[in-house]
């Protein structure tokens, strides 16, 4: 579904990104881990179309078609969907009101018709259900005063609207106590199936315990250095990460 | 001959039609005298460095309508806010139109100040307010004083609060090549009486319309005054709004400015707080392209100990767009215990568009909260990209940004059927139309 090529980017001439392989297919969850400062989050804002970076070298392509020409709006409409580290607050724009925005005009561009008033309103129904979250939520205006937990369910609340076929969480434990990880969890599992891919990039093992991923790969100094099973995450969670920069200099 | 030679000429005239044993015709003498001396401001003047009236006094205004126009309401139904019912009174090319309006006498009055300045049952109330807020030595201000005749007069006496919202409409045709006009409006809200007031200034045409306009508001002991500026006039229109408040204890007045369209726009808002526990709250959404220039001076002076002010003035400035905004907060020496709050936010999304921003306090009072921030910056690229990993187009992102902008702005409109209207207007301008009312 996803595959990424020898992918350079740069921000500002800072290479951040020096030649990353990837390919995700239908049905698989991947884990991307790392310390800070590896490109982690880089690699998300990349494949979701942030303007501020600059592909140098290497492509990206969903379902074969190549992504680089295509606005962040449009790769949205392609399916791909990126689960924010810092949500943005949006006062005076409801929940619901964002989010029939958001449907409405990945529709449009489709060349489909706005869904019908019932329709969104049953699917809101389903998919705020789904995430526990409670009616008086969605009037509230989008994100603001949010708890972390709150945000973060939120943007699942999204990818659960949007339907996308590739989702990226950026760090989507982070900010999260205990209770809200295990509710977004379930909410992203439950949306798993053999016709969408999701990209887990976290900083800890902690949310693969719930998300359990086919592979983990770790990031460092803007490459994939090493590749593996979700046993990975146990190991790194265990050695940290300096074994693997040693051997990455080696 | 330029503009201040024709007034000052036009005004012997002007004198001979009017009552001269009148109280008012003293002031309007003395008026005329002021404005003789100072004559209009020029940039030369710190208030008026950023606003330059020059172009203005070149144009060959009427100053007086040579005939009287009628229009259709069909016409000029979406001025109003028709979705609801309000008192209105209407004057077009500066001449009442009893056609276009509704005023009523039932407990309240909401009629003219041409009949408040003729008939003696006014009298009490023009002796004890009229031209006692308005300033005596600005000069625009003595201008419109001395051409004082029409306006809107609003009285509402003791405990009252008149059963619906109150519009007032100027609206000019464009029979004139040029046309000036100089409307003066009272507003009186007595002891825990309550009013709300939208108001509005439209333009028919491209001929050119200068107004300069006086608005005096005083909000008895415990009164509410929720008065609403809504600036959205063609490019052809300039307008210089001078509004004097004067409140008494526990009073609550509220302004709010919506400054969208015009050429240029001069808004001096004066709060005089004459008593304690006084609420005053003057907020404003600005939003501009082209080459329009929207100026707002605000004035707030705490007279009294154990006041508030809140200020809180968003905006946006496109293409080569011009914003002044200078909050002047004033606290003497008794007001001890003022909690004064100035908020100034600016974007600005073209490299051509210019804001200045100028907070101004002096403080005399030693145990106060005064606190004030201004910020001119542009539009958030985190957040946009957020809006668009969404799949909402670039434009409709920016706009939604901006509307949550000026969102909090809107928030303290009272009037529900405005705050949308307010919306569309501003979705409009931004020249969006997303699936929900903006």
């Amino acid at each position: 579904m996803l595959e990424i090529k020898n992918l350079h980017a740069s921000i500002d001439d800072k290479k951040i990104l020096k030649g990353i392989n990837l390919e995700v297919n239908a049905g698989e969850v991947h884990a991307i881990m790392g310390p800070n400062g590896s490109g982690k989050s880089t690699l998300a804002s990349v494949i979701a179309g942030k303007e501020e970076f600059e592909i140098k070298k290497g492509n990206i392509s969903l379902e074969g078609e190549d992504l680089e020409e295509l606005s962040p709006e449009e790769r949205a409409h392609q399916g791909i969907f990126l689960s924010f580290q810092y949500p943005v607050e949006i006062p005076g724009v409801t929940v619901t009101n964002f989010i029939k925005t958001a449907i409405n005009e990945s529709r449009k561009a489709r060349g489909m018709e706005d869904m019908p008033a019932n329709e969104m309103l049953k699917l809101i129904r389903e998919k705020s259900q789904l995430l526990e979250i409670d009616r008086k939520f969605l009037s509230r205006s989008l994100n603001e005063g949010f708890s972390g937990g709150e945000k973060k369910r939120n943007e699942i609340f999204q990818m659960a609207m949007m339907e996308p076929k590739l989702a990226i969480l950026d760090e989507t434990d982070s900010g999260l106590d205990i209770d809200a990880l295990r509710i977004v969890a379930n909410g992203v599992n439950k949306l798993r199936s053999k016709d969408n891919a999701i990209i887990v990039i976290t900083h800890y093992q902690r949310l693969l315990e719930y998300i359990v991923p086919d592979y983990v790969h770790v990031l460092h100094d803007g490459k994939i250095v090493k590749s593996g099973t979700k046993e990975l995450a146990l190991e790194l969670e265990e050695k940290g990460y300096d074994w693997l920069k040693q051997e990455a200099t080696v | 001959m330029d503009l201040k030679d024709k007034l000052l000429s036009s005004f012997l005239a002007f004198e001979n039609t009017l009552d001269l044993e009148h109280p008012v015709h003293e002031v309007r003498s003395e008026a005329i005298k002021n404005f003789e001396e100072k004559g209009f401001p020029s940039k030369k003047e710190e208030a008026w460095k950023y606003t330059s009236l020059n172009s203005l006094q070149k144009v060959d205004f009427s100053i007086f309508p040579k005939q009287e126009n009628t229009l259709d309401y069909k016409d000029i139904k979406k001025y109003f806010l028709h979705e609801i019912d309000t008192y209105k009174i209407v004057f077009v090319d500066g001449v009442y139109s009893s056609y276009l309006s509704e005023t009523t006498h039932d407990g309240v009055d909401v009629c003219l100040m041409s009949s408040a300045f003729s008939k003696p049952m006014f009298r009490p109330v023009i002796d004890v307010y009229f031209n006692k807020a308005a300033s005596k030595d600005e000069s625009l201000t003595t201008l419109n004083t001395a051409f004082c005749r029409e306006g809107a007069y609003i009285y509402i006496p003791k405990n009252k609060m008149p059963k619906k919202p109150i519009q007032i409409l100027h609206l000019a045709t464009g029979n004139e090549a040029a046309l000036m006009l100089q409307p003066r409006n009272l507003i009186v809200a007595e002891q825990n009486a309550e009013v709300q007031i939208i108001e509005r200034h439209q333009s028919l045409t491209d001929n050119e319309v200068f107004t300069n306009s006086v608005t005096e508001i005083f909000a008895g002991k415990d009164a509410i005054v929720d008065y609403y500026k809504v600036q959205n006039d063609n490019d052809s229109a300039s307008l210089v709004d001078n509004t004097y408040i004067s409140q008494k204890d526990s009073s609550v007045v509220r302004v709010h400015t919506f400054s969208f369209g015009g050429k240029l726009t001069r808004n001096n808002l004066n709060f005089y707080q004459d008593g304690e526990r006084i609420d005053s709250t003057l907020k404003g959404v600005t939003i501009l392209g082209e080459k329009q220039h929207v100026d707002h001076h605000t004035l707030v002076h705490h007279a009294q100990p154990n006041c508030e002010s809140h200020q809180d003035y968003k905006g946006i400035f496109g293409e080569r767009s011009t914003g002044v905004f200078n909050g002047k907060i004033v606290v003497d020496k008794i007001a001890q215990k003022t909690d004064a709050f100035q908020q100034n936010n600016n974007i600005l999304i073209s490299d051509k568009a210019t804001i200045n921003s100028k907070p101004q306090l002096e403080i005399f009072a030693d145990d106060v909260k005064c606190s004030h921030g201004c910020t001119i910056g542009q539009l958030d690229e985190e957040a946009l990209f957020y809006l668009r990993s969404r799949g909402i187009p670039k434009k409709e992102a920016t706009a939604l940004l901006m509307y949550a902008f000026a969102n909090n702005v809107l928030e303290s409109v009272r009037i529900p059927e405005l705050k949308v209207r307010i919306n569309k207007i501003i979705a409009n301008k931004l020249g969006v139309r997303v699936g929900f009312e903006l």
